[in-house]
């Protein structure tokens, strides 16, 4: 950039009468990134800030679906929210199949990507055999697990019953459908992650793995000691996603009800995220207003943990630079 | 690195196969009645009523019109992102303006900001634009994305050396035809990789379809949604469906796998 930017200059004291083509060259130097940037700037702008900025303001009015004359009730769409146990149900469940889904995925991704950083034969067929999972359609996805975890005729609850236990009403009870969606999420993420972990598990010279079995260090205490710290911002990298993706989830619970098409995450919610509350408010229940502070709310929340996870990177960047 | 025991092999296809199961366990459902499902033990073979299934989700959703929708937005989508983005990220990585180092951690920050928190203001804007129910209202929202922007940043910053854009200078180039004839062929690898997982985003993109497209006008996604929600769910039916949806990205995946992998790798360690 420096090149250009001097040619531009030297030009400029060369010749302080400047040609048409070289006006032109120079106007073209000067305006072109801003053009270039723009359309990302103009579609944020529109698409991004302004409905947040949106958001907040119709979060302020009791605002039905094609409303003209909305009325103004401050923050009272907030004190609803706080009091609304079916909002804090709908965190608690975002919560719960998050946890349930995030902590067994990444300890597996781990264990799996340190399976396939060995010399295996055939290393990228494998690779791309446990990220099948990713290329598949969301929805087809939910369909299918809510068809496996079916509880009469559904396959999970067949095994269960030839293997002598007892079979769970995968939708009705809270715990197990919790757990139904977080294997849903975890059967599609876990190859994913085990790709990013073991990107990162491949970046670890080689000279550390060599200086630990010199010390007489085993492959656990190589794997606990050298590659699990040097792993630690790829892994709050893998966390920080999961949990904005997790905290937005949606599809899943959608079709996992047994009255497809409701919103209701099961007859008593016990399986309704913040997400799917939030387009049942807005698109069942046609409450804009109140749809549009349970979005915030999530915003904020969202943020937090982005913050949290920005410090946490900060804090371990020391490790990771030798 | 030690060679791999038998073990490690056995471990991994069992995950590859748990991979496989519910893709196969869908087909063969679809290619059976809905009897099946109620047998004891399941058959383990498909049957041979596929092709009268997908011909009845024909007959129930537009789903030729949902194909073609979702080709048609995916392949929009996919066209601008890879150019929008790779022009920010030529100006943001090899040209001087003032404001650059600002406005490209403006579009990091940007990263964290869930768009679909958005969705209601945006529906309201759509409607009064009329533009509801129409693909447009699709397309326009996903024309650029921020972590396109980065992605293209990302990789410019090395792929292309100074001394090209200076000779091309010289030789009277525009900055639209730098960009076009010495940028561009020399970002390619990863325009194809930010092609590859734009266009699967977007394939399978379903909360925003669902609030603005209606149901005689769908994406494949939105499609399946109809399929599934009714009083009597027809399994046979509604996984025949979801059969017929997966084929097309699975042919993708497993021709361009390789540069899959590689990409969700490589953006692993520089991200």
């Amino acid at each position: 950039m420096t090149v250009i930017d001097n040619a531009v200059r030297a030009g400029e004291r060369v010749s302080p009468r400047l040609t048409f083509r070289q006006r032109l060259s120079r106007w073209d130097v000067k305006v072109s990134p801003y053009l270039y940037i723009a359309p990302f700037f103009i579609l944020f702008g529109l698409v991004g800030l302004f409905p947040l900025l949106y958001t907040a303001y119709v979060s302020l009015f009791k605002w039905e679906a094609g409303d003209d004359h909305p009325d103004f009730i401050g923050i009272d769409n907030y004190k609803e929210l706080f009091a609304d146990g079916q909002f804090w149900n709908a965190v608690g469940n975002t919560v719960s199949i998050f946890l349930l889904s995030s902590i067994p995925q990444i300890i597996i991704a781990v264990l799996l990507a340190a399976l396939l950083g060995g010399r295996l034969r055939g290393a990228t067929g494998w690779r791309i055999g446990i990220l099948l999972p990713y290329a598949a359609g969301l929805v087809a996805i939910g369909i299918i697990f809510a068809n496996l975890f079916g509880p009469k005729y559904g396959l999970v609850n067949g095994l269960l019953q030839t293997t002598g236990l007892d079979p769970v009403d995968w939708q009705a009870s809270r715990f197990g459908s919790h757990v139904a969606i977080a294997i849903m999420v975890n059967w599609r993420w876990t190859g994913y992650n085990a790709l990013i972990v073991l990107a990162a598990m491949q970046a670890i010279p080689r000279e550390l793995h060599e200086a630990a079995l010199i010390d007489g260090a085993g492959t656990w205490r190589r794997f606990t000691s050298v590659t699990l710290p040097l792993l630690k911002p790829t892994l709050i990298f893998v966390i920080i996603t999961s949990t904005i993706g997790g905290l937005q989830i949606f599809t899943e619970p959608k079709l996992f009800d047994a009255m497809p098409g409701s919103n209701n995450g099961g007859s008593t919610n016990q399986f309704q995220t913040v997400t799917l509350y939030l387009y049942q408010s807005a698109f069942e229940n046609y409450d804009l207003g109140y749809a549009s502070a349970i979005a915030w709310v999530l915003f904020v929340l969202i943020v937090l943990i982005a913050l949290g996870n920005f410090f946490l990177t900060g804090r371990i960047a020391g490790v990771k630079r030798k | 690195m030690t060679k791999p025991r038998k073990a490690t092999y056995w471990v991994l296809a069992i995950f590859v196969l748990g991979s496989l199961f519910p893709f196969y366990w869908s087909f063969l459902v679809a290619s059976r009645d809905n009897g099946m499902l109620t047998e004891r033990v399941p058959p383990f073979l498909p049957g041979g009523n596929f092709f009268a299934n997908a011909a009845r989700v024909f007959d129930t959703v537009p789903f030729w019109k949902a194909l073609g929708n979702s080709l048609l937005v995916s392949g929009t989508v996919t066209l601008t992102t890879v150019l929008f983005s790779s022009l920010a990220g030529f100006a943001f990585a090899k040209l001087r303006f003032r404001g650059r180092d600002g406005l490209f951690v403006f579009i990091v920050v940007t990263l964290a900001v869930p768009t679909q928190l958005g969705i209601i203001p945006l529906f309201i804007a759509m409607s009064e634009l009329g533009w509801a129910g129409g693909l447009q209202a699709v397309i326009v929202p996903n024309l650029v994305t921020a972590f396109g922007v980065f992605w293209m940043r990302q990789y410019t910053v090395d792929a292309l050396p100074y001394e090209l854009i200076e000779a091309a200078r010289m030789d009277g180039c525009s900055m639209i035809r730098i960009f076009w004839n010495v940028c561009l062929p020399a970002v390619r690898p990863a325009a194809a990789i930010l092609a590859m997982f734009t266009f699967m985003t977007s394939w399978n993109d379903f909360l925003w379809p669902l609030v603005v497209l209606d149901a005689g006008n769908p994406t494949v996604q939105v499609a399946l949604e109809k399929l599934q929600s009714g009083y009597y769910v027809d399994y046979s039916l509604v996984l025949a469906g979801t059969t017929l949806a997966t084929i097309p990205i699975l042919i993708v995946f497993v021709l361009l796998g390789r540069q899959i992998v590689a990409g969700i790798m490589q953006g692993a360690v520089k991200g």
